[in-house]
């Protein structure tokens, strides 16, 4: 059976709110609604039937079980396109990238959206579970005394509701404070960090400057960029910033609110197709994804150092290049998700550290080295923001222009998620 | 925005009130929708050579519908006089004898719809009384009452006659009064189906989110183009909603940056077989008296609306990606003629655009037989009208013969004429569609 390329035919994306801004009254299915219609309306896909529309979002409402055929319905795309849920926490939107293409290249289908979107601002709250318990009980009873009697175990502090957190429920730890951890383990310096921020709000200003954005946003409430993006920060200004995650350490805590994403809100999405799907369409392709691999790291019982939270796309890296046969210096844009500035570094670290490499990837030799000169060239998620589900779409639709751009190329990307996983994949012109 | 007067004027009370304090009686006007007849009724058409009308003239307004009667008996839609005959002044008194009995029938929303032989500079006694016909339709437009109208045609070549007649005896033309067009030689073949004058083609109209750029993107996604909408990504969010309106695609496009004939060229070669319809339509206003502007309000302004027009269409003349036959329309204003209080800048721009559509014809009528054309809006009802003070827009809303402010479609109308094949013999001109204003018509 032979298999088809997935084309990357563009993407869009609605700018990045800080949460409790621009988007606060924005509910999952709004953003994700937009952005389809943007995707629509740049594209000419109004009342287009396409193969599929997959997308998530990491934090949602218990109604929104169908938030993508939602969104479909909801947008101006034929309401006959089949719609998917996905979710592997900020692996989601890179997740349903690879889904999709896989199903084009299988022959499956001929064309796809992968999308993922993410509030922090339009959150579901819960009520906590004695409370739960006791309205089900409510509900179970079946007389009036019976209901009486599940409802006199109420009590004052079960109106407290819960409200979801960033952490992980098998060690009840931030991903901030996972991360910590990680970032003390390798040795990565305040310094390193910092720079690494300002470098990334440096490129993406500069980018929207340019215009490489105009084919990739559409405005959404009012809001033209991410604003998250501060042009002006420096590494002098990020120097000033206290911690904020590993104070345990003491002096040696190193994780500020500059080198550390903060919640956002936002949704991404990106076009695919095959290349006669975007032919016919007279649809230019920016670029073809060749490859994708997930890993996944016990971060509960591994080791404190090379088991990190966010240190999965670690293990899955070496697997995907030797699978294509490529090294880092084939490629000519490296994207890795800044969820935090320490990731980003611990894991150029780890691919560097020869030990490392023998003793957990196996290799003779080191993985090697990045350079700097192709890393997120146009900013990543420490300027942008990240609503988890989202990034996955904002890195491939930049990636795939940036390679269009320069007319040939290869970009890698690399993302880290929650529950010890990681997500990498390749794309080519 | 609702013209709430208008709707007032046009209620029994209201109308009744108007009518005996003598405040001015706008008419709903006669629009067109999808189906509708070019005319509502029929149509006297005549000569002033004293001869039956011409056949080709009659047989062309039969072809497009049009139901044609000798005399008025009862009420009439329209009056057409022939009048190229016209070379001496007593050739005039048979325009009077020909309009005089059917004014008085002529319905609501009537056209009356000169056509003239334009002076040649040869015989001063004949260009004086062909030029005298524009001083017969200016006045008569002003006379007329209940949203009726009256255009002169200049014709110098047949071709384009059809769909000038089409687009002034219809709906179309709703808030086109007074005013005169030259139909010159060119090439104007009839579209296969009149309803859908631009299929096939691709258009792209600047400054699209909002208004009157986006009437434009839907009356010529109307009439069958395929329509690319640009504007500045900030109004990307509007545009994208007028995109998903229309069935065509966006593209965030500053027209005043130094980049965009670039930006636009690559777009045209990646996404489309050529351009056949351009629309400078992007325009701002930085409105300030002279004495107190200062030089970001001045630059901006000829920037956007002028030098982005000039450089765009240069690249695409260089370039291959303007098909032949193309049309270009150019947004001047009625600013452009008349002037306004606090917009040197912007009367700047708009009269410069009369002068680039002038002096670009030949260059565009060499390119295939393309053309270059300007439209002039008047006062419009948009959100950037509504902004204005209401006692300021209400008047300005009344100083017109149509006595109210013309609505997007109105402008987009006269762009979708301008637009369509059988337009080719128009080239160099600026049409207002202004209602006659009565500043600087």
């Amino acid at each position: 059976m032979s298999t088809r390329r997935a084309a990357i035919v563009g993407g869009n994306r609605i700018p990045f709110a800080r949460s409790n801004g621009a988007y606060a009254h924005a509910s999952n299915q709004d953003m994700l609604t937009a952005t389809l219609d943007g995707l629509v309306a740049r594209f000419g896909l109004q009342d287009e039937r396409l193969g599929e529309v997959a997308a998530g979002a990491v934090l949602k409402h218990s109604r929104d079980f169908n938030l993508t055929r939602e969104a479909v319905l909801g947008s101006t795309l034929s309401h006959d396109t089949p719609a998917y849920d996905v979710q592997q926490a900020c692996g989601t939107g890179l997740e349903t990238v690879i889904l999709t293409a896989n199903k084009i290249a299988l022959g499956q289908i001929d064309s796809a959206v992968a999308a993922g979107v993410d509030t922090t601002s339009d959150a579901p709250i819960a009520v906590g579970e004695d409370l739960r318990q006791i309205l089900l009980d409510v509900n179970r009873a079946k007389s009036v005394q019976g209901r009486l009697k599940a409802l006199a175990r109420l009590r004052p502090n079960h109106v407290v509701p819960t409200i979801p957190v960033n952490s992980e429920p098998r060690t009840g730890k931030s991903m901030g404070e996972h991360q910590a951890i990680t970032t003390h383990e390798w040795g990565i310096s305040r310094e390193a960090q910092d720079e690494l921020a300002a470098a990334s709000h440096r490129n993406l200003a500069a980018a929207y400057d340019r215009g490489f954005f105009d084919d990739l946003i559409t405005p959404y409430l009012g809001l033209a960029r991410d604003n998250n993006l501060r042009p002006d920060t420096s590494v002098a200004k990020l120097a000033k910033l206290g911690p904020a995650f590993g104070k345990a350490l003491g002096d040696e805590a190193t994780m500020t609110a500059g080198n550390s994403t903060p919640l956002t809100d936002g949704a991404s999405a990106v076009l695919l197709s095959t290349d006669e799907w975007a032919a016919e369409h007279n649809l230019p392709v920016l670029a073809h994804f060749v490859d994708g691999e997930t890993g996944a790291v016990d971060y509960v019982h591994g080791d404190v150092k090379e088991d990190g939270l966010l240190m999965a796309p670690v293990y899955a890296m070496p697997r995907l290049l030797a699978r294509n046969g490529l090294t880092f210096a084939d490629f000519d844009f490296i994207e890795i998700h800044e969820a935090f500035a320490g990731t980003v570094l611990a894991t150029l670290a780890a691919w560097e550290d020869a030990d490392f490499c023998k003793r957990r990837l196996g290799l003779d030799k080191p993985l090697g080295s990045i350079d700097r000169a192709k890393l997120n060239v146009n900013g990543s998620s420490l300027a942008a923001g990240h609503p988890f589900a989202a990034t996955g779409g904002r890195i491939v639709a930049s990636l795939a222009t940036m390679l269009n751009d320069s007319g040939s190329g290869r970009g890698l990307i690399s993302i880290c998620a929650a529950g010890g996983q990681g997500v990498v994949a390749i794309l080519e012109k | 925005m609702s013209d709430r007067y208008l709707n007032l004027v046009n209620s029994p009370i209201g109308s009744a009130v108007a009518s005996r304090v003598g405040l001015p009686q706008p008419a709903v006007l006669r629009r067109h929708r999808a189906g509708d007849p070019i005319l509502p009724g029929p149509a006297v058409v005549g000569s002033a050579s004293g001869k039956k009308a011409p056949a080709a003239l009659v047989k062309a307004l039969t072809a497009a519908g049009v139901e044609v009667v000798d005399s008025a008996e009862g009420s009439v839609a329209a009056l057409i006089l022939d009048a190229r005959s016209v070379a001496a002044p007593a050739d005039l008194a048979a325009v009077r004898e020909f309009l005089q009995p059917g004014l008085r029938t002529l319905a609501a929303s009537g056209r009356v719809l000169v056509l003239g032989t334009p002076a040649d500079g040869v015989d001063a006694t004949v260009d004086a009384s062909r030029q005298a016909l524009d001083g017969i339709v200016r006045s008569l437009a002003k006379e007329l009452r209940r949203g009726a109208t009256a255009n002169l045609l200049w014709v110098q070549d047949e071709a384009s006659l059809a769909s000038a007649l089409r687009f002034f005896l219809s709906g179309k033309s709703a808030y086109v009064d007074g005013q005169p067009v030259l139909l010159g030689t060119g090439t104007a073949p009839a579209p296969k189906n009149w309803d859908l004058p631009l299929a096939g083609k691709t258009a792209l109209v600047t400054g699209a989110a909002r208004g009157i750029g986006a009437a434009i993107a839907g009356t010529l996604a109307r009439d069958g183009a395929n329509v690319i909408v640009a504007d500045l990504t900030q109004a990307g969010e509007a545009l994208a909603n007028v995109a998903n309106r229309t069935g065509g695609t966006s593209l965030h496009l500053d027209v005043a940056a130094d980049n965009a004939p670039q930006r636009l060229l690559d777009h045209l070669a990646a996404h489309t077989d050529g351009l056949d319809i351009l629309v400078h339509n992007a325009g701002i206003t930085r409105d300030k008296l002279l004495a107190n502007m200062v030089p970001e309000q001045w630059d901006s302004v000829i920037a956007v609306n002028l030098a982005s027009q000039l450089t765009i269409n240069a690249a695409l003349l260089a370039s291959d990606q303007l098909s032949a036959a193309a049309r270009v329309v150019c947004l001047s204003s009625t600013t452009g003629f008349a002037g306004n209080r606090g917009q040197t800048n912007y009367g700047a721009t708009k009269a410069g655009v009369i002068g680039l559509v002038r002096a670009s014809a030949a260059a565009f009528a060499v390119h295939g037989g393309s053309t270059i054309n300007a439209v002039a809006p008047g006062f419009i009802d948009t959100e950037m009208t509504a902004k204005m003070p209401f006692a300021t827009r209400e008047v300005a809303r009344r100083l017109s013969s149509l006595n109210q402010a013309g609505l997007p479609i109105d402008v987009a109308e006269a762009v979708a004429w301008l637009s369509s094949p059988g337009a080719g013999g128009v080239n160099g001109q600026t049409l207002r569609v202004c209602g006659q204003n009565l500043v600087g018509a």
